[in-house]
């Protein structure tokens, strides 16, 4: 029998009973394909791969990365618990040294939920990648990590949740937000104040092939983290890059995702999008699994694999190549972008709308991050939606000085003006509050 | 009157059970270099004062599969396999030749590519040259379609060179694709030795004028008959655990979750009862160094018994795995727990020398003899306690795949513990005490595994799959692969999984009246291709379970 060269902690979660709607894509047969191939490649007899069942994350898990309107029990359901609590029950395995990866096949996928939630946007309520990393960092302590977002949509809700932090590296390779949802994840979209640079985007053309993706990733992703060096690193694992996904255009293959896990070499993977039922997700799924278990994988591909007619033309190359060499400039030079960008401010007022597809919620919000000496900076949002909500949410970040804390508590007691709900965040006690 | 038999490594056992009471038994060494004639002169002593007529049925647990494949005496097989894209296919190679072929189909039974004819007749120059007369051909996702290995059967066989034939499909319906290699290997590679021992038998019976149907012990403590196992001779391995599991329920009954244990000379097996029924393993049972799709009874067996021999390590004691010979008070090299159990007056046996062993240990631990055999039981107890944790544990934990399993699914908590074997009188007490669970073992259990083996009834399973989309129905492991309409329900779909188990029984031997036959999986997925339902994906599996013949009448204790 096989042997993996790495061991592997694998949460396979399919969820079977659980959909957003009966024929959404976000349905109870996503992962019965991929469970079918999984089962007849006999995954479950490789020695050093092991299956662990979900926990149920807790109500402060979700807390400590999301606003949710009116509050967590009113937005969050069981399933989305269950969904942070296969990532968690992972990344523990990892950080107890039970294996040396660990791959997450959970659902419903979570890189599109921001910090405030309304409701479900890009079939998306609960950060499940950021949830679980802020557990395990309360659990096991500070750690540096780079999250790189493989999926085809911009992961905008993982974006926001580390716009201002310098501790967590955030990079998303995506489709063009001007050719797909959910619009967003240009190159200059870069960060917070006390983080800026470190909220990469890098913005690819529909039709981008296996060549595109492994150019970007040996020459920007992988050189970047050689600089940065993480603790650890998080794949946010969509595979609707494939080309025979359903909702998106781009090129991308098995094999592919296969090499890009082993060269990317992340710690934890964790499974959003990919639509693909039938003709991907069992085999992006299974050749993710050999790359990280360090498994010859040389054999997996699609069955309909046609290597010359998945061939990426010339300008698309040409394209992804200058697309290359400015996003890495833009990270050499980050500093001196800094100070042009924020010098001489002592606020960064940061205005957006932002649009729930899945629920159909308009949001118009403002948040507002404090340039501080001594630490990251208190950071507020006042929101408001066309479902009558007007909030007001105060994040006092894990660094936070002592006037920033104190800033932060007479802001929740005294807030100008008047709001449905107010919220404070406070990372430093891993506290919370709403009223 | 039935008959049981059960061949284990060292002795064969057999009783004759008349009115659901134990009315002969017999018991003799095994004679490993002739198995069959061991159990053929068993029988005839078993029935030597009987009237052969009166038989109804003779049930026999052997060891013949299983002794030829762990001596590898097994026949040379010929494998042909079919592994398409996946994990790479090295790995799978078992048999004597192996000849890995193009083609693929995929997981819901597509055919993406075909087979390549000639790539199976260089196969066959190859198996040919060999002398290879036993083959088994084997294609990833046969379960979903059996296409190829029936075509490929049915061009092998016009070669006439092979003298049996495994399909991958047929040895389970569940998915496993290196498992499925290695079983129908294995099926191939014991088919001769099975079948001869079963010409053997036949004919001794006829000899002697006995035509009671014949039937075998299978690992999932069910039966099947004799022309079932000579074509599925691999379910006939590694029945020994069942015939003890089935003797211990045949003696001491439950329909709780519970524990049972068999403590043995040398070593203890562990079984559990969710709610009365056994628990079986996930997949199948491992057999050497292959992982199998032969369904069976979960059981853990520890190197742990009365025989097994004590050392100190630094200054603790050390039970087993090994067993040097008989107790110290009998004669052996070492001390054992026998040794403390005679110490205590528990046991007979030359009470001096027992204690001469506690001595032997005491000293080594600056301890008086006399408090030796206690330490050493109290030892025993927690071994066992802590392994049935630990296994309990894994089996509290095995994977589930919806939200409900996730939040409400069974988990097994024993209320009680049944034990068998030469300790089990002793050890109760203490185990009831470790495990705060009330502890049973009955009178007699010398014979306990030929009762489990005589009163094991025909036991099935089948897997059948619905793709309504796709307008099929499959159940692998009865060779079905049919069209149904569109409109195909769950409810029919149950309905005739049950029907198809319960016929399958009775092609085993079974009678109608002893098969209770249930569905154990039931799910039903809707397809959805763009924006529409295309269908329904259905997936049922439904067994008959184990379960006795009649509980046997006699006395327990507790
Ligand atoms: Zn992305
Ligand atoms: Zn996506
Ligand atoms: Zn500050």
């Amino acid at each position: 029998m096989i042997k993996a060269k790495n061991k592997l902690g694998l949460v396979f979660f399919p969820a079977f009973d659980w959909a957003i709607s009966p024929t959404h894509p976000e349905r109870e047969e996503r992962l019965l394909y991929t469970q079918d191939q999984i089962f007849e490649e006999g995954i479950q007899d490789i020695e050093g791969i092991k299956f662990f069942n979900p926990i149920i994350a807790d109500e402060k898990d979700i807390q400590r990365v999301h606003f949710c309107v009116p509050d967590v029990k009113s937005r969050v359901t069981q399933s989305h618990l269950i969904s942070v609590g296969g990532a968690i029950k992972a990344s523990q395995s990892v950080m107890e040294k039970k294996v040396d990866k660990s791959f997450a096949l959970v659902r419903p996928p979570g890189h599109h939920a921001q910090r405030v939630v309304y409701g479900d946007r890009g079939f998306c309520i609960v950060n499940v990648e950021a949830a679980m990393l802020e557990r395990i960092r309360k659990e096991y302590g500070p750690l540096k990590v780079a999250i790189v977002d493989t999926d085809c949509h911009h992961g905008d809700g993982t974006q926001d949740i580390y716009w201002n932090d310098k501790n967590t590296l955030f990079i998303s390779f995506h489709q063009d937000g001007r050719t797909l949802y959910p619009g967003t994840g240009f190159i200059d979209e870069f960060g917070g104040p006390a983080a800026y640079g470190y909220n990469i985007n890098i913005p690819l053309p529909p039709g981008t092939g296996e060549e595109g993706f492994i150019y970007v990733l040996e020459n920007v992703v992988l050189p970047i983290l050689d600089e940065y060096k993480p603790d650890i690193i998080i794949n946010s694992a969509g595979q609707d890059n494939h080309y025979t996904d359903p909702i998106t255009n781009m090129n991308f293959t098995a094999q592919g995702y296969a090499k890009l896990n082993d060269r990317l070499n992340p710690d934890i993977a964790v499974l959003e999008g990919g639509y693909s039922i039938e003709g991907a997700l069992p085999y992006v799924n299974l050749g993710i699994i050999l790359a990280m278990a360090g498994i010859d994988y040389s054999h997996v591909h699609e069955p309909d694999y046609d290597k010359d007619k998945l061939k990426q033309p010339k300008n698309i190359t040409e394209y992804i190549k200058q697309v290359s060499e400015i996003v890495y400039n833009r990270w050499k030079t980050k500093d001196e972008l800094r100070l042009k960008e924020f010098k001489g401010l002592d606020n960064v007022e940061r205005n957006r709308q932002i649009y729930y597809d899945t629920d159909g919620i308009l949001e118009t919000q403002s948040q507002n991050f404090k340039i501080c000496k001594k630490c990251s900076g208190l950071n507020t949002i006042k929101s408001s939606c066309d479902r009558g909500y007007r909030i007001f949410a105060i994040t006092i970040p894990k660094d936070a000085c002592s006037n920033c804390i104190d800033e932060g508590y007479n802001l929740f007691k005294n807030p100008n003006g008047s709001y449905t709900h107010i919220y404070l965040q406070d990372r430093v006690n891993d506290k919370y509050y709403a009223k | 009157m039935i008959v049981g038999l059960d061949m284990g490594g060292t002795h064969i056992d057999a009783v004759i059970i008349k009115n659901d009471k134990i009315i002969n038994t017999v018991k003799k060494p095994t004679d490993k270099d002739n198995l069959f004639e061991s159990i053929w002169s068993t029988l005839e002593e078993l029935l030597k004062d009987y009237n052969k007529s009166k038989i109804k049925r003779i049930n026999l647990s052997t060891t013949i599969s299983t002794n030829a494949i762990v001596e590898n005496t097994t026949s040379p097989v010929g494998m042909i396999i079919q592994s398409g894209p996946g994990l790479p296919q090295d790995f799978l190679a078992c048999g004597d030749e192996n000849v890995f072929i193009s083609g693929y189909i995929d997981h819901r039974g597509t055919v993406v590519e075909n087979w390549n004819p000639k790539e199976v007749k260089e196969a066959l120059n190859i198996f040919k040259d060999k002398n290879i007369d036993s083959l088994a051909i084997v294609t990833k996702f046969s379960v979903r379609n059996p296409k190829h290995e029936l075509e490929i059967k049915e061009m092998v066989q016009s070669s006439k060179i092979f003298s049996n034939i495994t399909l991958g499909h047929t040895v389970s319906g569940k998915l496993n694709f290196p498992r499925r290699v290695y079983t129908s290997y294995l099926n191939s590679a014991v088919y001769d030795t099975f079948n001869n021992f079963s010409n053997n038998i036949k004919k001794s019976m006829e000899r002697e004028g006995i035509n009671a149907p014949i039937y075998i012990l299978k690992a999932d403590g069910g039966t099947m008959n004799l022309y079932t196992a000579e074509e599925k001779p691999v379910e006939t391995i590694l029945s020994g655990p069942a015939a003890s599991f089935m003797g211990i329920n045949a003696m001491l009954s439950s329909n709780e979750d519970a524990i049972l244990l068999d403590i043995g000379g040398t070593t203890t097996d562990i079984f559990f009862l969710a709610d009365g029924v056994p628990l079986f393993e996930p997949l199948g049972i491992q057999i050497d160094k292959y992982k199998t799709l032969v369904r069976a009874i979960y059981s853990i067996s520890i190197g742990l018994g009365g025989d097994s021999s004590i050392d100190i390590k630094d200054g603790t004691i050390k039970i087993g795995p090994k067993r040097k010979g008989f107790a110290y008070a009998y004669g052996g090299p070492s001390p054992t727990p026998t040794d403390a159990m005679i110490a205590l007056g528990l046991m007979e046996g030359n009470k001096e020398k027992a204690y001469e062993a506690m001595e032997i240990l005491g000293n080594k631990l600056n301890i008086s003899k006399k408090e030796m055999p206690d330490l050493i039981l109290n030892t025993m107890a927690n071994m066992i306690k802590n392994k049935v944790d630990e296994i309990l544990n894994k089996i509290n934990s095995q994977p589930v795949y919806t939200i409900k399993e996730l939040l409400y699914g069974k988990q097994i908590e024993p209320k009680l513990i049944n034990i068998i074997g030469g300790p089990a009188k002793v050890l109760a007490p203490i185990l009831e005490k470790k495990f705060q669970l009330p502890c049973y073992y009955p009178d007699k259990y010398e014979v306990a595994n030929a009762v489990g083996a005589a009163l094991a009834k025909p036991t099935t399973e089948i897997n059948m799959l619905v793709d309504t989309a796709k307008g099929i129905l499959t159940v692998p492991e009865l060779n079905i692969y049919e069209k149904i309409n569109k409109n195909y329900t769950l409810e029919d779909a149950k309905k005739r999984a049950l029907e198809l188990v319960k016929k399958s029984a009775i092609n085993l031997g079974a009678t109608e009246e002893e098969i209770e036959a249930e569905i154990t999986e039931e799910s039903s997925f809707n397809m959805v291709r763009g924006f529409f339902t295309s269908g329904k994906n259905m997936r049922i599996k439904a067994q008959v379970k184990p379960g006795l013949i009649c509980d046997l009448r006699g006395d327990s204790n507790d």
